[in-house]
């Protein structure tokens, strides 16, 4: 190759130079599109609700009326307290549950397990986090709710307590993951170094690896707590379904997610109803969009650190 | 300051003798044919080495030549470390460590500064006391002391006494490795095992651990792996020579530094002909 050519090649744009620009547009679309779509849901949803925002039903009957009666042809009601106290109480009551089931998995597998146990457990738990949530309502309905109507000889077995149980056993596998995540971003020579000076494996689990893990499992709750908002079908089926503020684990609830899956497909577009209904939507959203970030933010400090 | 020498004690568990025994003194430690495989390969073969009270024990070696595998074979640290297998017979003053039954305790008692400073995601303080707490220590006035008196001895406390609650982690490598030996003498121990301690930090640090050390081996046996020749003459009463898993010669420092050398092969690790 003489000295002309080695000029000619190197200011010519060839085939690779496309093909890079083409795949790096094609990632950038990608990329972009989760963006794009987020916000048009968000905008969606915004404009569905705003005519009821800015209604005729004033906000402080909204959040602080526990009534919720849409179809009232007369005076519909539009009270979410009640909603808002049967998704807060299942979710706690799930929380209650889940985090140390979730917590014990996670330091069991990254701490205490190895070989073949770890490699099964961590396969099961992916196993547990991909069952359908219909299928978890579907045993809170058929399992938990004769189960609890015998064992605490009440009239009903679908609430918050059956609820609360179902979606904590949903919630915790993913939690367990994400926490063992954590747990697994703990760099091996702090456990060596505590090792060395003589702690037992509990001890360097305690001492040293929770500390410097408790962003990123503070994170793993935060995205639980997140899950248990946003749930719906598990939620419609195992709760009873019915409007109340609960005074017990064993009073029925319903949650916000379900009474929008519930009501939605029965209300005329547009009307004061419907537009109730993404007015929901829009605290649910703005509600998981802030567990969701601080749970990001957490865990983000955790890395840099 | 007065420091009474009870709060020493405490660290140790009274029921064990062996414990007893291994506090009663700086240690002595005896290694007869020991041979380190990590599955099929031997990292260490038919090592025979002495090792006297107050002596700081040098070892040097290129790497691979399985230095750090003696280490963890001292504190028995092989047992955490998977495929790593040891044969032989390792005696701390007299006893045979593989009958210890209290492992922690025989850990506890030798205080490791590994190649890289590891500061433990915790406040300053709680990395040396650490330590004491493990060995079940919660009264705050005696931590305050122990973790006070460490950091002197580790030459860290006056650039840390205002900044005792923020985290270990966050000071610089210099700092750190300091911190790691402030952490290593809270476990009072009667063996210091530094394993390349001066890899990732200073030249004016690695002097000032130098002179630490040189204070510290009246009280203690330490035993110095390092890469930097020169530090193993500066320092050691003895050195062992290590290549690809043999100890080649055992030497005192300035006989094997002034030529007085049994095999060829020291002397041209040592002129810097190959490592």
């Amino acid at each position: 190759m003489d000295a002309v050519e080695v000029h000619r090649h190197s200011f010519q744009r060839n085939r690779d130079w496309y093909i890079d620009q083409f795949v790096q547009h094609l990632v950038f679309l990608a990329g972009i599109s989760a963006i794009v779509l987020i916000i048009g849901i968000f905008f969606f949803i915004t404009k569905e609700g705003m005519a009821f925002l800015f209604g005729d039903v004033s906000m402080s009957e909204v959040f602080g009326s526990m009534f919720w009666e849409p179809s009232d042809e007369d005076a519909p009601d539009y009270g979410i307290l009640a909603l808002i106290a049967g998704t807060a109480s299942v979710s706690g009551l799930a929380m209650i549950v889940a985090i140390p089931f979730s917590l014990g998995a996670a330091i069991f597998i990254a701490e205490f397990s190895s070989g073949t146990t770890r490699e099964w457990l961590k396969v099961l738990i992916e196993l547990l986090a991909a069952i359908p949530s219909v299928v978890w309502g579907f045993i809170g309905l058929s399992i938990l709710n004769p189960l609890i109507i015998d064992l605490f000889d009440v009239p009903v077995g679908l609430n918050v307590l059956n609820a609360g149980l179902i979606l904590g056993l949903m919630a915790a596998p993913i939690m367990t993951s994400i926490a063992e995540d954590a747990l697994k971003a703990v760099p091996d020579r702090y456990r060596e170094a505590a090792e060395a000076m003589g702690a037992t494996r509990w001890q360097i689990t305690f001492r040293v690896v929770l500390p410097a893990a408790k962003n990123g499992l503070l994170g793993a709750v935060l995205l639980g707590v997140g899950r248990g908002f946003g749930e719906t079908m598990a939620v419609l089926m195992a709760t009873g379904h019915s409007v109340n503020i609960p005074g017990s684990v064993f009073d029925s609830v319903r949650a916000l997610t379900a009474t929008i899956a519930a009501e939605l497909g029965e209300t005329a577009r547009g009307s004061e109803h419907y537009g109730a209904l993404f007015a929901i939507g829009i605290f649910l959203f703005v509600i998981t969009f802030v567990i969701n970030l601080s749970a990001d933010l957490i865990v983000r400090g955790v890395k840099e650190s | 300051m007065v420091v009474a020498d009870s709060n020493v004690r405490t660290l140790s568990d009274p029921e064990s003798t062996w414990h007893q025994r291994f506090h009663s003194s700086p240690m002595k430690i005896e290694v007869n044919d020991l041979t380190i495989r990590y599955g099929d390969t031997t990292i260490l073969s038919g090592v025979n080495l002495n090792i006297r009270k107050n002596e700081i024990f040098g070892i040097i070696g290129p790497a691979n030549s399985g230095k750090t595998s003696l280490l963890k074979a001292l504190n028995r640290m092989d047992e955490f470390t998977p495929g790593m297998k040891v044969t032989g017979d390792i005696r701390v003053n007299g006893l045979d460590i593989r009958h210890v039954k209290n492992v922690y305790g025989l850990r506890r008692s030798i205080g490791v500064v590994f190649p890289l400073p590891v500061g433990l995601p915790l406040t300053v303080f709680e990395n040396v006391a650490l330590a004491p707490r493990l060995g079940g220590m919660n009264n705050r006035a005696e931590l305050n002391i122990i973790v006070e008196r460490c950091l002197r001895r580790a030459a860290l406390w006056d650039e840390v006494k205002d900044r005792l609650n923020s985290l270990g982690s966050l000071l610089s490598g210099g700092q750190q490795q300091r911190l790691t030996i402030a952490r290593a003498l809270s476990q009072e121990p009667d063996l210091l095992m530094l394993d390349e301690f001066s890899i990732a930090v200073d030249p004016v640090t690695t002097m000032r651990i130098e002179d630490i050390l040189k204070e510290l081996r009246k009280e203690m046996t330490i035993i110095l792996v390092t890469n930097l020749v020169q530090q193993a003459r500066r320092l050691a009463d003895r050195t062992a020579f290590f290549l690809n898993g043999e100890c080649v010669e055992i030497g005192v420092t300035e006989c094997l530094f002034t030529g007085q050398v049994q095999d060829q092969r020291t002397q041209d690790y040592l002129s810097g002909r190959f490592g």
